[in-house]
């Protein structure tokens, strides 16, 4: 009992930790000039979202259940009753569960690069979070919730994070428009070795999120964990072996690539298959998402960092999956898929909880995108976006090596500043 | 006085830097540039789409030496420059008409 507490509240640091390393593996794949904005859609994602879900978020996610849609927020508002009480049911999981939620959110920004006002960001991540996030979190994960009692099996969150996530990336994307320039200018990732870091951090942090799901120390924590490993390094493999063949090269951005598909698409399934069937949706979710991610150029969608074709597609692969290569044997609590002798029975299962989630979040995410758009405009002005949205939102450019722009604090009078200069310069010879 | 200005493949410095010290050359300048010439740019691939990168990086080396030792300093640069495939760069000499020590005030070749 007090390991698996500690296990569930060491996962849910590590959580956390994965939007981080999503900002930076987002960060890396923007321009110079807007990498800072990347950052900060993802931080303020954990501190949005963070509020949110203690507030009412956790509520209306697992408070109980109204009609099978979702909890009744009122019910826990401000973790009422739970503070205090037993952590593995309580605060513990509320903080692991929050984690989730935030990282969810901070997945959507990488589709809008370059271009969204922060301010609109904010408004449009609570919003979806209140009206998508929190009430597909209940559909799938608590009792009660219509596709947790269809039986549809979504184990970390292939259905509630990662094709949630990607279905509003892309409506998001349809109501703000492509970039100024796209897809005519080259629009290069200014920094790989970010891009690296940020997969290595997500890879780390994922163990939380899948193992962690378990939600105990225990054998099922074990199979996910392990999963989680299989799955990814297949994954990395997959995605390098198409670019290798395809493009002549194996790439960084390939591999950091691969390793993120890898990842969602064992999401749903870690805890549900053996270590073939690891492999074999690892590797197929690497070869499938690096072709998924050209198609955006053929339909003229501007998904600037690649969230529909890795997250979308990727949580569709791992959760549709289950359905074939799910087996009782690493896991009594699973199902036997199409090829482990259990018909196609959950298969049917899993593609009515994705194909539901992806419609209602696709449409949700159109109507709450155009909502903010009325509000706030939704983008920068173009001026501003070709100049650098660093700059334009958050005055501040991420980069400084030579000093050469010449900067000086505005607030100081510097006729004061520059004669010390002149009296230390002095002093010295 | 002449500014002797050279364009060059980066890893070719350190040896174009000796050649000019064993020569008494003093000072330079260098900065990293990036352009086109007969050699074209190269192609890279992200997550499958190409970009042609169209600018080569080079360095540019910026020499001020008086009149008698400008064909020594232009040959030292070219000898470590050359490597003989397309892409090597460019010298070129430009008058100077005078060069002034900001330290000390000195001018013309004083300064140098």
């Amino acid at each position: 009992m007090q390991g698996d507490t500690a296990w569930l509240l060491t996962s849910a640091a590590l959580v956390l930790l994965m939007t981080p390393g999503l900002a930076f593996f987002y960060g890396g794949m923007v321009r110079s000039k807007s990498v800072l904005n990347m950052l900060m859609m993802c931080f303020g994602a954990i501190g949005l979202i963070g509020v949110l879900w203690v507030v009412y978020g956790y509520s209306m996610a697992f408070g109980s259940d109204v009609g099978g849609l979702l909890g009744n927020p009122f019910e826990i508002m401000g973790l009422s009753g739970l503070m205090g009480g037993n952590a593995l049911e309580g605060t513990g999981f509320v903080a692991f569960q929050g984690m989730f939620a935030i990282i969810t959110v901070a997945l959507i920004a990488g589709a809008v690069a370059d271009r969204m006002k922060f301010g609109a960001w904010l408004l449009f991540g609570g919003l979806w979070a209140t009206l998508v996030y929190f009430p597909v979190a209940h559909w799938v994960w608590a009792e009660g919730g219509w596709i947790f009692d269809l039986g549809a099996l979504d184990f970390a969150g292939g259905t509630a994070v990662h094709i949630n996530a990607g279905a509003a990336a892309l409506g998001l994307v349809l109501v703000l428009g492509k970039r100024a320039g796209w897809p005519k200018e080259p629009m290069k990732p200014h920094n790989l070795p970010y891009v690296m870091l940020g997969a290595g951090l997500l890879w780390f942090g994922w163990f939380g999120f899948n193992a962690g799901s378990a939600l105990s120390a225990n054998e099922t924590a074990g199979v996910a964990f392990i999963n989680t490993l299989t799955a990814t390094c297949a994954a990395m493999l997959g995605w390098l072996l198409l670019e290798r063949l395809r493009d002549g090269k194996a790439t960084s951005l390939g591999a950091a690539s691969g390793v993120v598909a890898g990842l969602v698409a064992i999401t749903p399934a870690c805890a549900f298959v053996d270590t073939w069937g690891a492999l074999a949706i690892g590797a197929i979710a690497g070869v499938v998402c690096a072709l998924a991610v050209s198609l955006k150029y053929r339909f003229g969608y501007d998904d600037s960092l690649d969230v529909v074709g890795v997250h979308l597609v990727g949580g569709l692969v791992g959760t549709l999956l289950i359905g074939f290569l799910g087996t009782t044997n690493v896991n009594a609590d699973g199902v036997d898929g199409l090829f482990y002798g259990g018909g196609a029975e959950q298969l049917g299962k899993q593609a009515i909880g994705a194909f539901a989630v992806l419609a209602y979040s696709l449409i949700a995410a159109v109507v709450i995108g155009l909502i903010v758009k009325a509000i706030t405009g939704g983008r920068v002005s173009t001026e501003d976006e070709v100049a650098g949205i660093d700059e334009a939102e958050h005055a501040e450019s991420a980069y400084d090596f030579a000093g050469g722009r010449g900067g000086r604090p505005a607030s100081v009078d510097t006729s004061v500043a520059s004669g010390n200069a002149k009296k230390l310069e002095g002093s010295k010879s | 006085m002449k500014l002797i200005t050279a364009i060059v493949k980066p890893f070719t410095l350190d040896d174009i830097r000796s050649g000019l010290e064993q020569l008494g050359v003093l000072g330079m300048t260098v900065s990293e540039v990036q352009g086109y010439g007969r050699q074209k740019g190269h192609t890279e691939v992200y997550r499958g789409a190409e970009y042609a990168v169209d600018f080569v990086a080079k360095l540019k080396i910026e020499v001020v030496t008086d009149d008698a030792n400008v064909d020594k300093v232009i040959d030292a640069i070219v000898s470590a420059a050359h490597t003989g495939k397309i892409g090597d760069g460019k010298v070129w000499v430009t008058p100077v008409d005078t060069v002034i020590r900001v330290r000390t005030g000195e001018r013309g070749a004083d300064a140098l």
